[in-house]
C-alpha cells in the first residue's frame, strides 16, 4: 500500500537523521541506499546491507523511493546529494545516463563486464537482478480451469471479476497487443504507429471497466489477498515472497516480461568510493546469489546463477520453462515514447 | 418572606378591570429544584409605565422575558389584553422590546433596522417609508438614515433601538435595561426622552432596571422584586415614604435600620425597645405587637439635629464619628442608640451648625417618618 | 495662535518640534519593520523565490539553450517549411558532437522528445555517429539514418528549443501546441489538462459546497450550546483536525475497501458489496471529512459573535423563526461562510494525497500531475507551468471573489 511506503518512508528519513547524527565522527563513511521498498529492500537487506555492515563496519541508511528521480535531479541542483547508491529500473538506468543524473561507472572498481549477462552492464549502471511483470491469481477463486495464458488476463467473460494492473501504459500496451493476437516480434513495430496505440487502448477498453490501477509493487499481493481482484499483474518476487507467506497465488508465466534491476551511483554523491565498494561486494557471486533465497528475482552474474539454490530456481523468471515465451521490453521505445503515450494513457483512464 | 404568608398580594394587585397585562400565578424554574420565580401576581394598567426594579437575579428580567415570549412560564398564566399568552409565539405577541445592548443589525442601515418590524408585517412599501421617517424623526435621528449602527453614537444606537421598537405601533413596549450601557449624563437625558415618548404615545411600557433613581425617575408605578417575589408594587412616591419592607426601605433610597423589640403597640403608634439603649416611637407596618422583633427604618433627611425640645417626641444623646462634604449636603456618621452606622444628611443651607468628628449632639424625628418593618 | 507661528514652535532644547515629531515618527516606523523583517525574509525566502525560480523553469529551455547555438545561427535564414541547407545539418552535427563530449546531448534529446516524440533515440544515434565523422556530407548521413530529419516539423522544434525561452509548457498546460501555423489544440486522446483543471475545481468546489451543508448547522448547534457542552461537542469536530492527514485518508482506505467493515455490513444488509474504494465518491468522502474543520471554524467563531439578542429582536419585532434566522442571523454569518468557503476551496485545490490514496483514476487532481511530471518524468517545465497555472486560476478566482463579497467582509473570528 502507497501510505505503508510513506510511513516507512519517513520513519527512515527520521531515522536517518539520527543516524547521520550519531554517527557522522566515524571513520568510515556511511552510505544511504535507495531501493524500492517493502519486500524487495528485505531481500536486500539480508543479502548485502547487513553482511556488508558486518563486515566493513559501515552504517548503511536505507531510504525509499518509487522512482522519483526527479528528487535526485533537485538534489543535484542544489548542489547536496545525499543518496549514494541507488537502485534503478532499466529506464531510469537509461534515462538517469542519458540526463547526467548518474556517475560513469569505472567497471575496474567491480567486475569486467563480461562477468555479467549481457545487457546488464551498462555504462551508468551495473545489474543487480532479473526480474520480471508477470500475471498471477487467488487459487481460491479459480479452483479449476485456472487461467494459464496471457489471454485470459484478458478474458472476463471467463474469469470475470476485477483485475489489477499498473497503472503506467509500460508493459500494458504490450500484452494489450499480444494478447490481441500480434506476434511478439512487431509489438514495438506495431506501437510506434498511431493505429497500433489504438488498437493496444481498444483491446484495454475491453476490460477497463474490471480494472483496479495499482501504482507500488507491494499493492498487488495485497489486492489479491484481500479480494479486491481476482488476478493482477505483479511483479513476480512480489508474489514469490506472498505464496512462501502461504497465501494460495498461482503466477502465470506466459509472456512474462522480462527486465533488469541496477545499482547506480548518483552523480556528486559524496561517497562515491564507498558506493563502489558496496557495488563490488553487492555483485560478488557468492554474495549475489544469496538474495534469490529471500525473494524469487534471479542474479545478473553467470558464476551467481549457477550458485542459486536448485530448488529455488524453477521461481525465478530465468528458469527456461518459465521464460519460454517471455518478452523483453524495448528501452528505447519507452525513452522516446513514455511521456506522450502516459499523457494518452491518462486521457484514456480519464474518458 | 415567604409567599404564602402574604395571602392579600393576588388580590391586592391584580384582576381589576382595565388591567392590561396580568401575571397570575407564575412560577418559573430552571432546573426544577430552584424557583426564579415565585408565585408572581402582577398586573399593568394600560398606557402606564411601570418599572421592574431589584438586584440582579431578582427574577425580574425573566419575569420580562416570559412576557416577550422567549421563556415559558412553568406554572401559571399571562394575560395580555385578557388573552391567555403563554404559549403564543414571540413574533405574534405584537410587542416592542428595547434590550439591553440595542441589538440593532449590524449588516443593516438605521433605516433598514427601522423598517424590519414593517417589511416582517408585509406593509405596503408607502406606508413603511412614512412610519419609518416619521420614527426617524421622533428620534432626530433623519440625517442618520443610511448610517450602519456601528457608525452611530452610544445614544444614537439607543434611539433608533427605541424607534425600531415603537415603529409598528405595539400596545406595549418592553425595556431591558435600556440604558445600561450610557455614562451618568447621557442617560439621565435619555431618561427624560423616553419618559416624554411614553407620555406622547400613549403606550404601555414595562421597564426593566436595577437602577432604583432611574425607576423612581421615570416610572407611574415601581414593582421591587426580591428573591423572586413581588416585594412591593407602588408609586414611586410611596415606595420612598413608605416602603411595607425592610427590603424595599433599604433597595430603595437610604434608610438607616435600628433594631429592636416592640413593647407596646396600638393602631397609629408602637414604641420599640432599640437594644436596651432607648425606646424609639414608629409606625407600626409589619410590626407584629408586644414581645417581636422588628427593625425600625429612618431616612437619613428625616433626622434633625438639636432640636428644639418638644418638638420630636423621639429624641436622642449622638455622637459625630465622621463628616463627609458632598456639595448640597454634608453626611454624617453618628453614634446613637449603640449602633455607629446611623446617618444623617445634612443640607449644606444657612443654619447649620458647625460639626466636628467628635463632638456630642442631640438628634430627634417624627413618629411618623419611622417605620417598625419586618424584622431582618 | 496663527499657523505661521506653530511652524516655529520650538522644544526646550531649541529644536523645532516638527523635526522632533518627524524624529519620532521615524523611529516608530524603523521598529516596525524591525518586527515584520524577519517574517518577511522568510516568506520571500521559502516561498516567493521558489516560486519565482519555478516560473523561470517554466518558460526556459533549460535543457537546450546555449547548447544548440550553432543550430540557431543556421537555421536564422530558414523558411521553416522545406529541408534545410547542409550548413543547418553542419551546425546541428558540430553541436551534438560537443554536447555528446560533455555528456549534454541526453537532456538535449530528452527536451526535443517533449515536443517531437520518438526524437529522442534519433538524437541518440546522430549523436553517436556524429561523435566518429570528422566531414560531411552530413545532410546525407542524418537522412539515411532516419527519415526523420527530413521532416520540417522536428527542424522548428529543434529551432524553438535553441531559444532562450519557450512558451511550450504553458501552451502544453491548457492542451495547446505551436502547430506548422500557429497555436493549435493537442489532439483529443492528447488533451488531459484542461479536463484535470475542470476536474480538480468541481472536486474542490463540491466539497467546499458539502462541508459549509454538514458544517453550518453544526457550527450552529456549537455557537448556541452552553460552553461546557460546547467544548465537548467541539472535540468531536476538531479530532479530525489534530490528526494527520495521511492517517485519516488510510483510515478512509480501510473502511471503504471492498474486504473493509462497512462493505462487510453491506453484505450482512443487503448481501451485495459496493465499489467504494478508488472512486469519486470516496475522493469526495475523504476530502470533505478532512476539510469540515476548516470550514466550520471560521463559520462557528463568527456565529459565536452574534449576540443572541438579535435573533429575539428579530422575534419581538415580529419576525417568525425563519425569518429571524434568514434576515438577521444568517446575513451576519456570511464573512464566517466566506472565509470558511475560500480556505476549504483553496486548500482543496491542492489535494494530492487524498485523491492518490482512495481515488481512483478519474480524480486525479493538478497536484497529481505536478508531482507526476516532477518526480517520474523530471520534466520541471511541465510541472512548474501546470502549477503555475493552477496558482493564476486561484488568483483570478480570489479576485473575482473579492470583487463579489470582498475580502474586507471576511472574518475568521
Amino acid at each position: 500500500m502507497k501510505s505503508e511506503l510513506l510511513i516507512k518512508a519517513l520513519v527512515a528519513s527520521a531515522a536517518a537523521a539520527c543516524v547521520f547524527g550519531v554517527h557522522s565522527a566515524k571513520a568510515a563513511e556511511p552510505l544511504t541506499i535507495v531501493s524500492w521498498g517493502g519486500a524487495y529492500s528485505d531481500s536486500q537487506r539480508k543479502a548485502y546491507y547487513e553482511p556488508y555492515m558486518k563486515q566493513t563496519g559501515v552504517k548503511i541508511t536505507e531510504e525509499e523511493y518509487d522512482a522519483e528521480l526527479g528528487k535526485l535531479k533537485a538534489m543535484k541542483e542544489a548542489g547536496n546529494v545525499t543518496w549514494d547508491v541507488i537502485d534503478v529500473d532499466s529506464a531510469h538506468a537509461l534515462s538517469g545516463c542519458d540526463e547526467g543524473l548518474f556517475e560513469k561507472l569505472d567497471y575496474s572498481k567491480i567486475a569486467d563486464t563480461s562477468k555479467f549477462l549481457p545487457g546488464t552492464a551498462l555504462d551508468c549502471a551495473v545489474g543487480t537482478i532479473a526480474y520480471s511483470t508477470i500475471f498471477a491469481f487467488n487459487a481460491d477463486v479459480y479452483k479449476d480451469n485456472q487461467p494459464s495464458v496471457l489471454e485470459d488476463l484478458f478474458d472476463t467473460k471467463k474469469y470475470p471479476g476485477k483485475r489489477a494492473l499498473l497503472k503506467k501504459p509500460f508493459g500494458n500496451l504490450e500484452w494489450a497487443l499480444l494478447a490481441d493476437g500480434v506476434p511478439a516480434g512487431d509489438v514495438y513495430k506495431l506501437l510506434a504507429t498511431p493505429e497500433g496505440v489504438d488498437r493496444a487502448f481498444k483491446k484495454l477498453d475491453t476490460i477497463k471497466s474490471d480494472i483496479v490501477w495499482w501504482e507500488a509493487g507491494a499493492q498487488p499481493p495485497e489486492l489479491l489477498a484481500n479480494g479486491q481482484v481476482v488476478m493482477t499483474s505483479a511483479f513476480n518476487g512480489r508474489i514469490g515472497n506472498a505464496i512462501k507467506e502461504g497465501k494460495n497465488f498461482k503466477i502465470v508465466w506466459d509472456r512474462q516480461e522480462f527486465d533488469w534491476d541496477y545499482w547506480a551511483i548518483p552523480a556528486d554523491s559524496k561517497h562515491v568510493e564507498g558506493a563502489y565498494d558496496f557495488i563490488k561486494f553487492a555483485s560478488d557471486p557468492k554474495n549475489m546469489s544469496q538474495q534469490s533465497k529471500y525473494i524469487a528475482y534471479a542474479p545478473t552474474r553467470v558464476e551467481a546463477i549457477a550458485m542459486v539454490d536448485p530448488k529455488i530456481a524453477p521461481t525465478l523468471p530465468t528458469y527456461p520453462e518459465n521464460m519460454k515465451t517471455a518478452v523483453t521490453t524495448d528501452l528505447q521505445f519507452w525513452a522516446d515514447n513514455n511521456e506522450d503515450l502516459t499523457k494518452r494513457f491518462n486521457a484514456w483512464l480519464a474518458q | 418572606m415567604s409567599t404564602s404568608e402574604r395571602p392579600g398580594n393576588r388580590r391586592g394587585l391584580a384582576g381589576k378591570p382595565g388591567d392590561f397585562v396580568e401575571f397570575i400565578d407564575i412560577q418559573k424554574t430552571y432546573d426544577g429544584e430552584t424557583l426564579v420565580v415565585k408565585n408572581l401576581n402582577l398586573s399593568i394598567r394600560h398606557g402606564e409605565f411601570l418599572t421592574l426594579l431589584g438586584p440582579s437575579g431578582s427574577g425580574k428580567t425573566t419575569s420580562l422575558m416570559m412576557l416577550a415570549g422567549f421563556e415559558v412560564p412553568t406554572q401559571g398564566r399571562i394575560e395580555l389584553d385578557g388573552r391567555r399568552i403563554n404559549d403564543m409565539a414571540p413574533h405574534k405577541r405584537d410587542i416592542g422590546m428595547v434590550f439591553q445592548n440595542y441589538a440593532l443589525f449590524p449588516h443593516m442601515t438605521v433605516e433598514e433596522n427601522l423598517a424590519f418590524p414593517l417589511q416582517v408585517r408585509r406593509m405596503p412599501r408607502a406606508d413603511i417609508e412614512q412610519k419609518v421617517e416619521r420614527a426617524l424623526e421622533m428620534v432626530q435621528l433623519s440625517q442618520m438614515r443610511k448610517r450602519r449602527p456601528a457608525q452611530l453614537s452610544g445614544g444614537q444606537q439607543q434611539r433608533v433601538a427605541l424607534a425600531r421598537a415603537l415603529v409598528f405601533d405595539p400596545k406595549l413596549i418592553l425595556m431591558d435595561e435600556p440604558l445600561g450601557a450610557l455614562d451618568k449624563q447621557l442617560r439621565e437625558h435619555m431618561q427624560i426622552e423616553i419618559k416624554h415618548i411614553h407620555q406622547k404615545l400613549d403606550v404601555t411600557v414595562v421597564y426593566v432596571t436595577h437602577d432604583q433613581s432611574e425607576a423612581l425617575t421615570m416610572s407611574d408605578r415601581v414593582a421591587v422584586f426580591n428573591d423572586g417575589v413581588v416585594q412591593q408594587l407602588a408609586t414611586p412616591t410611596d415606595l420612598y415614604e413608605r416602603p411595607e419592607n425592610a427590603f424595599v426601605a433599604q433597595f430603595i433610597g437610604e434608610s438607616n435600620k435600628l433594631r429592636g423589640v416592640v413593647s407596646s403597640q396600638n393602631g397609629k403608634e408602637c414604641i420599640v425597645n432599640v437594644n436596651g439603649h432607648g425606646d424609639v416611637r414608629a409606625v407600626p407596618i409589619r410590626a407584629n405587637g408586644p414581645g417581636n422583633k422588628t427593625t425600625l427604618s429612618l431616612r437619613p433627611e428625616r433626622v434633625r439635629i438639636n432640636p428644639t425640645d418638644g418638638v420630636f417626641t423621639n429624641q436622642f444623646d449622638a455622637q459625630v464619628e465622621e463628616l463627609i462634604y458632598l456639595g448640597d449636603h454634608t453626611r454624617a456618621r453618628v453614634s446613637v442608640l449603640g449602633t455607629d452606622d446611623f446617618v444623617i444628611k445634612l443640607p449644606n443651607a444657612e443654619g447649620v451648625p458647625d460639626l466636628a468628628p467628635g463632638s456630642p449632639i442631640r438628634i430627634g424625628w417624627k413618629p411618623e417618618d419611622c417605620r417598625a418593618l419586618d424584622w431582618s | 495662535m496663527s499657523l505661521a507661528e506653530a511652524a516655529f514652535i520650538q522644544a526646550v532644547d531649541g529644536v523645532p518640534l516638527k523635526i522632533k515629531l518627524a524624529r519620532a515618527e521615524r523611529k516608530r516606523k524603523l521598529k516596525a519593520v524591525g518586527l515584520v523583517l524577519p517574517l518577511f525574509l522568510f516568506v520571500v525566502i521559502t516561498f516567493l523565490s521558489p516560486l519565482l525560480v519555478m516560473t523561470l523553469k517554466s518558460v526556459e529551455n533549460e535543457e537546450t539553450f546555449g547548447r544548440l547555438d550553432r543550430t540557431r545561427e543556421a537555421l536564422a535564414s530558414w523558411s521553416g517549411q522545406d529541408l534545410p541547407d547542409e550548413a543547418a545539418f553542419a551546425a546541428l552535427a558540430a553541436d551534438l558532437k560537443i554536447a555528446g563530449e560533455q555528456r549534454l546531448a541526453g537532456e538535449i534529446a530528452k527536451r526535443i522528445n517533449y515536443e517531437f516524440p520518438g526524437a529522442q533515440s534519433k538524437f541518440k544515434t546522430i549523436t553517436r555517429k556524429v561523435a566518429a565523422m570528422e566531414t560531411g556530407p552530413y545532410r546525407e548521413t542524418f537522412l539515411s539514418t532516419d527519415a526523420a530529419w527530413g521532416n520540417p516539423k522536428l527542424w522548428r522544434v529543434i529551432q524553438g528549443a535553441s531559444g532562450k525561452y519557450t512558451a511550450y509548457y504553458w501552451l502544453s498546460a491548457v492542451d495547446l501546441r505551436q502547430g506548422a501555423s500557429g497555436i493549435e489544440q493537442v489532439p483529443a486522446n492528447q488533451a488531459v489538462f484542461l479536463d484535470v483543471y475542470g476536474r480538480t475545481f468541481w472536486i474542490a468546489g463540491l466539497v467546499t459546497g458539502l462541508t459549509l451543508v454538514l458544517g453550518f448547522p453544526v457550527a450552529y448547534l456549537l455557537a448556541t450550546q452552553p460552553a461546557s457542552r460546547a467544548n465537548v461537542l467541539m472535540i468531536f469536530v476538531m479530532l479530525p483536525f489534530w490528526t494527520s492527514l495521511l492517517v485519516r485518508t488510510t483510515a478512509w482506505f480501510v473502511l471503504l475497501r471492498n474486504e473493509g467493515p462497512l462493505n462487510d455490513l453491506a453484505q450482512l444488509l443487503i448481501g451485495s458489496r459496493f465499489d467504494m474504494i478508488f472512486t469519486r465518491f470516496a475522493t469526495i468522502l475523504a476530502m470533505t471529512h478532512i476539510q469540515l474543520p476548516f470550514t466550520l471554524l471560521p463559520i462557528y467563531s463568527v456565529m459565536k459573535t452574534i449576540p443572541p439578542s438579535h435573533v429575539r429582536a428579530a422575534r419581538s419585532l415580529g419576525a417568525g423563526p425563519f425569518l429571524a434566522f434568514w434576515r438577521v442571523y444568517f446575513p451576519q454569518t456570511v464573512p464566517g461562510i466566506a472565509a470558511g468557503c475560500l480556505l476549504t476551496f483553496i486548500l482543496s485545490l491542492g489535494y494530492y494525497i487524498t485523491p492518490a490514496l482512495v481515488g481512483g483514476p478519474r480524480d486525479q487532481m493538478v497536484s497529481n500531475y505536478v508531482s507526476y511530471y516532477m518526480n517520474n518524468i523530471i520534466n520541471f517545465g511541465q510541472a512548474s507551468a501546470l502549477g503555475a497555472t493552477l496558482l493564476i486560476i486561484t488568483l483570478v478566482l480570489y479576485w473575482a471573489y473579492n470583487r463579489l463579497v470582498g475580502i474586507d467582509k471576511m472574518k475568521l473570528g
